[in-house]
């Protein structure tokens, strides 16, 4: 597999880029990531250029970065400014520094050539936003990314795979919607779901005890960010003619899904959610329910890894229905990784 | 949708209550069939697809 170049990919969430030596790898590259004094997050790719140590591993110096071996000290855009023994320090000695853009306490790396259009960075405002509550977390994901993609497309193993979680029969059973934006390269992928069960992931944070009306609107914005609108009301709780939807429970589930190797993936997910803000108990609740959901995902896809590593390329696969949104989420893939 | 507006917007409806998925091309264009594999082909044709 080839991985998608010339994206933006996010790296770490804000607050894990500080004072220590960060070592991230994002599509095979590996990278270090630390943030100056003047609050400025950098990446420098994670190997000394003069006997590849992990700079990762090293110390800082102020805003340097002395390789822990033996010496080379790099400035935050990656030139090098000392090696020990010597004053004169070859010209050719720097490592290559990532482009950056901080946005929605997300921290993005622009992996590929040339400079990146920061406007091209999806939102996920929510995650800043004082009218939210958010928590969050990152899984190691022992599989190829597609995989999770795949997965996050298709939200009817719901019901399979996160029965007492957030799956109940009526998530597979309902008919889905699906648009591909070409323009935008954006794939969206819409169920609504009236007078249905209420999972527990929903009654126990939001208190409600009767049937719902549940909508799930996909945004899946290739090659890796996933959002992931979720609407709970009481049913027959409709939003006014204004559009006004206060009386409903939102939720804004988000994922961000990079490549870390050819078969390994970084599975950053958040749910933010704009009731019950300052309820400790329901952030815990919603954190150690999200991320059980989020660890069966992770040992399903672990186990399909295997499975796909032990067989030969092309195997055969069936389609049917609930799979139209993650076929049209592989084909944008597709044109991304051939560019 | 009315044909011409939203280029390139392709769109899958899944008809409630049937196993069929419709396709609906940015031009307007109309396709049903009963596998995914299918409908995006169609979808992805355009401007080669004939309407049924
Ligand atoms: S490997 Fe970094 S200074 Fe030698
Ligand atoms: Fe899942």
């Amino acid at each position: 597999m080839v991985f998608a170049r010339n994206q933006w990919y996010v790296v770490a969430y804000g607050e894990e880029v500080g004072d220590g030596l960060l070592a991230r790898t994002v599509c095979g590259e590996p990278l270090v990531l630390y943030r100056t004094g003047a609050g400025e997050a950098v990446a420098l790719a994670d190997r000394c250029v003069h006997r590849r140590f992990p700079l990762s591993e090293s110390n800082r110096d102020g805003d340097r970065i002395v390789c822990g071996y033996h010496g080379f000290t790099y400035d935050p855009d990656g030139t090098c400014v000392a090696v020990p023994g010597q004053t004169r320090v070859p010209r050719t000695a720097r490592v290559p520094a990532y482009q950056i853009v901080e946005r929605d306490s997300l921290v993005w790396v622009w992996i590929g050539d040339g400079r990146g259009d920061a406007a091209a960075i999806p939102r996920a405002p929510w995650l800043e936003s004082p009218s939210y509550t958010t928590v969050r977390g990152m899984e190691p994901l022992a599989a190829r990314y597609e995989l999770l993609v795949d997965n996050l497309l298709d939200l009817s193993h719901e019901t399979y795979l996160h029965a007492g979680y957030i799956g109940t029969p009526e998530v597979a059973q309902t008919p889905i919607t699906t648009e591909t934006d070409e323009e935008a390269g954006v794939v969206h992928v819409s169920r609504r779901m009236k007078d249905v069960e209420c999972p527990p992931f929903y009654s126990r944070s939001t208190g409600i005890d009767g049937r719902i009306d549940r909508w799930q609107d996909i945004e899946y914005h290739p090659p890796g960010f996933y959002l992931l609108h979720s609407r709970i009301a009481p049913t027959g709780v409709e939003p006014g003619p204004d559009g006004d939807d206060s009386d409903a429970f939102h939720v804004e589930v988000g994922y961000a899904i990079v490549p870390e190797t050819e078969t390994t993936t970084h599975d950053f997910w958040w749910v933010a959610r704009d009731f019950a803000l300052d309820d400790a108990e329901v952030s815990a609740f919603l954190h150690d329910s999200n991320r059980t959901v989020v660890l069966q995902d992770v040992v399903a896809l672990n186990k399909l890894e295997k499975v796909m590593a032990s067989e030969p390329a092309g195997h055969q696969e069936l389609s049917i229905n609930i799979d139209t949104g993650g076929l049209a989420a592989r084909r944008m893939l597709q044109k991304l990784t051939a560019r | 949708m009315t044909p011409g507006t939203n280029t390139g917007r392709l769109r899958v409806e899944w008809s409630p209550g049937s196993d069929r998925l419709t396709g609906i091309c940015h031009c307007g264009a109309e396709h049903r069939a009963d596998d995914p594999v299918e409908i995006w082909t169609w979808l992805l044709a355009h401007p080669d697809h004939d309407t049924d």
